[in-house]
């Protein structure tokens, strides 16, 4: 696909314009929040606590007085850079054993590879999660490995399975009588052909990593305080929701939103790059 | 004519109803015992549903502390103050319709000072060198020693008095003298006790009183303000209580606790083995912004380890004003002019998770730098108070007069002071109220002013109540939800 036929189509699939502004709003706010936020997280104000939206506090104030907004956008940048890094581990690790495994389907490699990745996707990703914060602490880092580890099957099977289909084709077989060795055909010819793969499933990762790293946060395991975390401004509020709804309202809505534009995206990148869907589809 | 006959039925019916009183009530609590034995066992919990109301004592609280007589309705003291002569009430029965004579006391105090008893505070009875009894009624209680606090020892839940004959199934089937019977434990969920028809005393007004357990914060607020419960005795979430407050159906009530709230210190990890850095530790505390911040408000600022409603309390808060610049000055003084980094291991109470984060921002304006963990009790337990791997924690310290922790070097704080130590046995062998009194408030200034831990403030009792339900307690004495003088107002 062209260039200028990728940018048409995207303009054209509505869930991928919304989507990415949906995704796009949080990342910005994330970035701006290195620079600039309204107030300082930080900082408490135990006489200004629970205060609802007003001019000076747009998303109101919570049980220690700190800026609600000013923390969701803080928050963005922790939710994000959790994501990121557990979709990379599980990128980085995932997709080279996905590549090995489908050189020599029914290998011994494929088996131990496979056999491992099914025994890892077997556990409830949350629970071990929990396992791994509750055994070596919790903290931002533990949370990132614990999620990371339980995205590298999910890519490794993607990769193999889009591979072995790859590896049947003819030019694969000429690439072979001129010589190159099997690790070279991966890189050079196999992952080129899976990318529009990988990036729909990152996208789609990418959510749920949001949801794991607020789920985690929530119940304690996440990121520490004063770090603010989006699932654990929801856990703050929970016994003040009768008396301060805005507290859950309002991280409750960016985890909501960001999963949402993510989900969006990721089925509107699929219907534009997946090749499948392409050719059948359109 | 029919029709009107129908109506003032039921205009009668209607007022009649309103007319007659409640006399059942549900009390919430937020723990539930492990077994109803107060003579076996710490919980608290066992003493908040059955003491006074199951059980009695020879002497008993009153809600504000003081000693009433109890089973024993009068008392003398030999010259010596090592005789107590007690004249116990007669036609007492025990709920299964046995006298309570003065054998069963006899029984009660040797069970409980015996060598295998396993009494939760032994220490209650260790001055007995022997109990007699003189007749049916009347028990003669010989002390090696002079006892001041003899009669408030005995009004502990840990010293009431139990019958032979029920001694065996007492756990779950507990037979008391109290004007209360045990009638039904719905393990996990309730306890019902009913009134006692044979009691000696004023008959309670109360029929039947449920002690429901809850340990949810968000379930006892829907459970009460759905009027499941009548009362919720300790509250556990003190950010519900303004909403309590403005609702005209319930009373807030805000009572003293034993529980010193401190922010305690690893005296033997650096940088905190210099006073200087205990000091500025805990000149950099705002007290204030933590009860408002954590506590909404319900706490008493405190400035040593002692409870302030005590009479021998001195107010040494002014030990620690909050004053950042000089705290900035004593860290700089100390060797550390850019601060430096620690660890703060918070238990799950919400006093500690969010009192943790107010202080961990307020060190951070003096440049200590705290690093937040959050642990549930097992893990704080093995790290923290058993391994001493922490730099600062919070913690209530919920037991009476336990100032005494400060002489024990291997506490968890591990404050050793050789003076404090030698002070704190002087103590325990003093009987002369008013040096006992100098020798407490003496205490209660060295580890103020050697800055042991950050003394922040002492925890409130707080309970929310129907506001027709009168006459529970405020404040806790002892652990106890007396139910004898509770009753319901139109």
């Amino acid at each position: 696909m062209t260039e200028a036929g990728f940018l048409h189509a995207a303009l054209r699939s509505r869930n991928l314009v919304l989507g990415l502004s949906l995704t796009l709003v949080f990342a910005a706010a994330a970035l701006v929040s290195f620079l600039w936020t309204p107030y300082d997280v930080t900082q408490l104000d135990i006489p200004g606590k629970l205060q609802t939206p007003s001019a000076s506090h747009w998303f109101g104030t919570d049980h220690f007085g700190r800026d609600i907004l000013s923390m969701i956008m803080v928050g963005a940048q922790t939710s994000i850079a959790v994501a990121i890094v557990a979709v990379g581990i599980g990128m980085g690790v995932g997709v080279p054993l996905g590549l090995a495994a489908a050189v020599h389907r029914g290998s011994l490699m494929d088996e131990v590879i496979m056999r491992g990745n099914d025994l890892v996707f077997a556990f409830p990703s949350l629970l071990i999660a929990i396992m791994i914060t509750a055994v070596f602490g919790p903290s931002a880092l533990n949370a990132i490995i614990a999620i990371g580890i339980f995205n590298i099957p999910v890519f490794a099977r993607l990769t193999r399975g889009a591979a072995l289909s790859i590896w049947t084709r003819d030019f694969i077989l000429s690439a072979r009588v001129s010589g190159k060795g099997p690790a070279r055909i991966s890189i050079e010819h196999i992952l080129p052909n899976v990318t529009n793969l990988l990036i729909v499933q990152g996208t789609i990762q990418f959510s749920l990593g949001i949801l794991a790293e607020a789920a985690l946060s929530y119940v304690g395991l996440g990121v520490q305080p004063p770090t603010p975390s989006w699932g654990r401004m929801l856990a703050d509020s929970q016994t003040l929701i009768s008396l301060a709804p805005h507290m859950a309202l309002f991280p409750g809505f960016a985890i909501l939103l960001t999963v949402l534009g993510l989900n969006l995206a990721g089925d509107g990148l699929r219907d534009i790059l997946d090749p499948r869907i392409r050719r059948t589809g359109r | 004519m029919k029709r009107t006959l129908t109506l003032t039925t039921a205009l009668a019916l209607i007022a009649g109803g309103a007319w007659a009183a409640k006399t059942d009530v549900t009390i919430g609590l937020q723990l539930e015992p492990p077994h109803l034995d107060p003579t076996s066992a710490a919980a608290g919990a066992i003493d908040q549903v059955v003491y006074s109301n199951v059980f009695e004592g020879l002497t008993r609280f009153g809600p504000d502390g003081s000693v009433n007589p109890g089973l024993a309705e009068s008392w003398e003291i030999s010259e010596d103050g090592t005789t107590y002569t007690f004249k116990l009430r007669s036609g007492v029965k025990f709920h299964d319709g046995t006298d309570l004579d003065a054998g069963d006391v006899v029984f009660s105090l040797d069970r409980a000072r015996a060598e295998e008893s396993t009494n939760a505070q032994k220490a209650l009875f260790a001055g007995i060198s022997g109990v007699e009894a003189a007749d049916d009624t009347t028990v003669k209680v010989m002390l090696s020693a002079p006892q001041g606090n003899f009669l408030f020892n005995m009004a502990w839940g840990d010293a009431v008095i139990v019958a032979p004959e029920s001694i065996e199934n007492i756990k779950t089937n507990p037979i008391g003298t109290g004007a209360f019977t045990f009638a039904d434990w719905k393990q996990g969920d309730s306890i019902t006790i009913s009134r006692n028809p044979n009691y000696w005393g004023d008959a309670p007004a109360l029929e039947e009183a449920t002690f429901k357990f809850i340990s949810e914060p968000t379930a006892a607020f829907g459970a009460m303000m759905a009027g499941d419960i009548d009362a919720f005795y300790g509250y556990p979430a003190p950010e519900n209580l303004a909403q309590f407050e403005a609702d005209p159906r319930f009373n807030v009530l805000a009572g003293n606790t034993e529980g010193e709230t401190i922010l305690a210190i690893n005296n033997k990890m650096e940088p905190f083995d210099d006073v200087k850095v205990r000091k500025a530790v805990s000149m950099a505390i705002d007290r204030q912004a933590i009860i408002d911040g954590a506590m909404f408000g319900y706490g008493t600022p405190i400035g040593t380890h002692f409870a302030p409603h005590n009479p021998d309390y001195v107010d040494l808060t002014a030990n620690a004003p909050f004053d950042p610049a000089a705290a900035k000055a004593l860290l700089a003084e100390a060797g550390y002019p850019d601060g430096f980094s620690t660890t703060l291991k918070l238990p799950p109470p919400s006093y500690a998770r969010r009192g943790g984060e107010i202080i961990a921002a307020q060190l951070r304006e003096i440049g200590i730098e705290t690093e937040i963990s959050n642990l549930e009790w097992a893990q704080w337990l093995e790290q923290a108070f058993r391994g001493y791997d922490y730099g600062l924690t919070i913690v209530s310290h919920t037991e009476p007069m336990d100032i005494g922790i400060y002489a024990r070097p291997e506490y968890y704080f591990q404050y050793d002071n050789a003076d404090f130590q030698t002070l704190i046995n002087d103590l325990s062998v003093e009987n002369d109220p008013a040096t006992r009194s100098d020798l407490l408030k003496k205490a209660q200034t060295i580890i103020s002013e050697d800055y042991v831990n950050g003394f922040l403030f002492q925890l409130a009792l707080t309970s929310v109540v129907d506001a027709k339900l009168n006459g529970i307690w405020e404040n806790a004495p002892t652990q106890a939800v007396d139910l004898t003088g509770v009753s319901w107002s139109e």
